[in-house]
C-alpha cells in the first residue's frame, strides 16, 4: 500500500531554529509518528496563519505533508497553549530541560504514545505551576523508566537484596542504588539521604498528574533532582545543556 | 577530467562557505562574476573589504556602526532617558523604519536559548546594566521577539533591571495588521483581548 501522502497528528513543539527567510524547521514529537522534524514556511513572518500556533512547547493538531527530506507542516491548531508555562521564566526553563531530554532521549521516527502522554503531563504540571524541580524530576524517572532506562530504586544493583529504608548509595553508572555493604566497592557511588531516596521511589511509582504536589524540603528535592539528572547523563553520556541554564536563571 | 582552473575554483569554495549557498549556486555565481565587467567584481571585493575593516560595534548601544558612538547614539535629538531593548541589529532597522520611536537602543545580539547553549553570558546584558547604572535611564522596552526565546530573554532581564529603580515595558503583543481572527492562535487572541484599547 502506498504511504499516504499527508497525514494528521498530535504534536508536541519540542525544538525550533530559524531555516531560510522565514521558514522555521521544527523538532516535533508526534502521538503517531514520534520525534521527527519537519519544516513549517513563512511561519516567521508577522502575518503568517501557522507562527504562533507553532510556538515553542506547544501542543497542537497538526497536519502534515510527506516530504522528500523533510515532512512539510501545512496545517496546525494549538490545543494547549499552556500560557503560564511561558510567563514564568521558572516554568520556562523547566519546559525547556523537558524538551531536552525528549529531544535526547527519544529515537527519531518511533512512534511512542506513552512518551507524548508523559511530555503531556510534564507540561501540564508545569502550566499548572507544580514546583517544577519535582516535576522534571519525576518526568526523568519516568521517562527513563518507559524508554527501558530506569534506575533500579528497589533492589540494590550488587547483591539484589531489597533495599532497607537507611543512608543508601546511589551509582548511576550500575544503573541504581546499591545498599551500604555493596557500596564500598564501586567508588563512584554516593551517599543518597532517606528522604530523597524515598522522594525517588514515590516519583517512579506515582503518575504525573499528582507526583510533584508531595510536600519536601528544599535539601532534598535537590538532592533527588541531582541523582536523576547524574542518571540521565550517565545514560546519554553527555551533559545536558538545560540545568545549567536553570541554575544561571535561579542564581540571577 | 579537465579541473577547473585554480583561481576559479577558490572563487567557488569560498562562495560556498555563505550562508544558503550550495556548490551548484556557488558555480553560478562565480560564473557570473567570471562574466561580468572587471568594475563590478572589483565594487563586491572592495564592498566586503570595507564592512570587515570599518564598521565596528557602537560602544554605547552595541549596534553595527562606522563611528563610535553611532550616528543614534550620539544625536541630540533622541531622548537618552528611554532604551529600547533588541534581539539583532535588523530588529533595530525594523523600529527604526517606523519612525515612532525617539529614544536609544541596545543590541542584546540573540536571545536565551538554552537549546543551542546561548545563556545569560553569550548576550551583552553586563554592558545594559553597566549603561543602567550611570542613573540617567528612565525606562527601557524589551523589544525582543514575542516567541519562547524572546520572552525567556524578557523576563530575564526584567528581573535584573527592575532593581535598578528603571521602569520596565514590554512590546504590546496581538494581532498583526492585515490577520485574520479565524487564523489567529487561542494566547495571541487572548493578549489582544487583554491589551484592547478604548476608542
Amino acid at each position: 500500500m502506498p504511504r499516504p501522502r499527508v497525514y494528521r497528528t498530535e504534536a508536541i513543539v519540542l525544538r525550533g531554529s530559524n531555516y531560510g527567510e522565514a521558514d522555521r524547521i521544527l523538532t516535533l514529537l508526534t502521538l503517531k509518528q514520534g520525534k521527527l522534524r519537519a519544516i513549517a514556511k513563512g511561519v516567521r513572518r508577522a502575518a503568517s496563519h501557522q507562527g504562533g500556533h507553532l510556538e515553542l512547547f506547544n501542543h497542537v493538531e497538526t497536519l502534515l505533508a510527506v516530504g522528500r527530506e523533510l515532512d512539510v507542516i501545512t496545517q496546525s491548531e494549538v490545543r494547549h497553549p499552556f500560557r503560564s508555562l511561558r510567563e514564568q521564566l521558572d516554568r520556562t526553563s523547566h519546559a525547556y530541560y523537558l524538551a531536552e531530554l525528549v529531544d535526547r532521549l527519544v529515537e527519531e521516527r518511533a512512534p511512542a504514545p506513552e512518551v507524548f502522554a508523559l511530555a503531556l503531563a510534564g507540561l501540564q504540571a508545569l502550566d499548572r505551576g507544580d514546583e517544577p524541580r519535582l516535576v522534571l524530576c519525576q518526568f526523568q524517572l519516568r521517562l527513563l523508566a518507559a524508554s527501558g532506562f530506569g534506575p533500579e530504586l528497589f533492589q540494590c544493583v550488587g547483591c539484589r537484596a531489597e533495599l532497607r529504608p537507611e543512608v543508601n548509595f546511589f551509582s548511576p553508572a550500575s544503573g541504581g542504588m546499591l545498599c551500604p555493604a555493596c557500596a564500598p566497592a564501586e567508588p563512584l557511588a554516593y551517599r543518597l539521604s532517606l528522604g530523597a531516596f524515598k522522594l525517588l521511589r514515590h516519583l517512579r511509582r506515582t503518575d504525573l498528574s499528582e507526583g510533584a504536589r508531595v510536600r519536601v524540603g528544599e535539601a532534598v528535592s535537590r538532592e533527588g533532582s541531582h541523582a536523576a539528572r547524574d542518571y540521565v547523563e550517565c545514560v546519554l553520556e553527555r551533559k545536558l545543556r538545560a540545568p545549567e541554564f536553570i541554575a544561571r536563571v535561579e542564581g540571577g | 577530467m579537465q579541473p577547473l582552473v585554480e583561481p576559479v575554483a577558490r572563487l567557488i569554495e569560498e562562495l560556498a562557505k555563505l550562508p544558503g549557498i550550495g556548490p551548484k549556486t556557488a558555480q553560478r555565481l562565480a560564473f557570473f562574476l567570471l562574466r561580468a565587467p572587471a568594475e563590478s567584481a572589483h565594487e563586491l571585493a572592495r564592498a566586503i573589504v570595507r564592512v570587515k575593516e570599518a564598521v565596528t560595534y557602537c560602544s554605547q548601544c552595541l549596534n553595527i556602526t562606522d563611528r563610535d558612538p553611532c550616528a543614534v547614539c550620539s544625536s541630540s535629538s533622541r531622548d537618552a532617558s528611554i532604551v529600547c531593548v533588541v534581539e539583532e541589529p535588523l530588529d533595530l532597522l525594523a523600529l527604526e523604519r517606523t519612525g515612532v520611536y525617539r529614544g536609544l537602543y541596545h543590541v542584546l545580539h540573540g536571545a536565551l536559548s538554552p537549546m543551542d547553549g546561548i545563556g545569560p553570558d553569550e548576550l551583552r546584558i553586563q554592558e545594559l546594566l553597566r549603561r543602567l547604572q550611570g542613573g540617567e535611564v528612565r525606562e527601557v522596552i524589551l523589544a525582543t521577539n514575542p516567541n519562547v526565546e524572546g520572552e525567556a530573554t524578557a523576563m530575564y532581564l526584567e528581573r535584573l533591571v527592575k532593581p535598578l529603580g528603571v521602569s520596565v515595558s514590554r512590546l504590546a503583543r496581538g494581532l498583526p495588521v492585515g490577520a485574520d481572527l479565524e487564523w489567529a492562535d487561542e494566547l495571541t487572541l487572548a493578549r489582544a483581548l487583554e491589551g484592547r484599547r478604548a476608542l
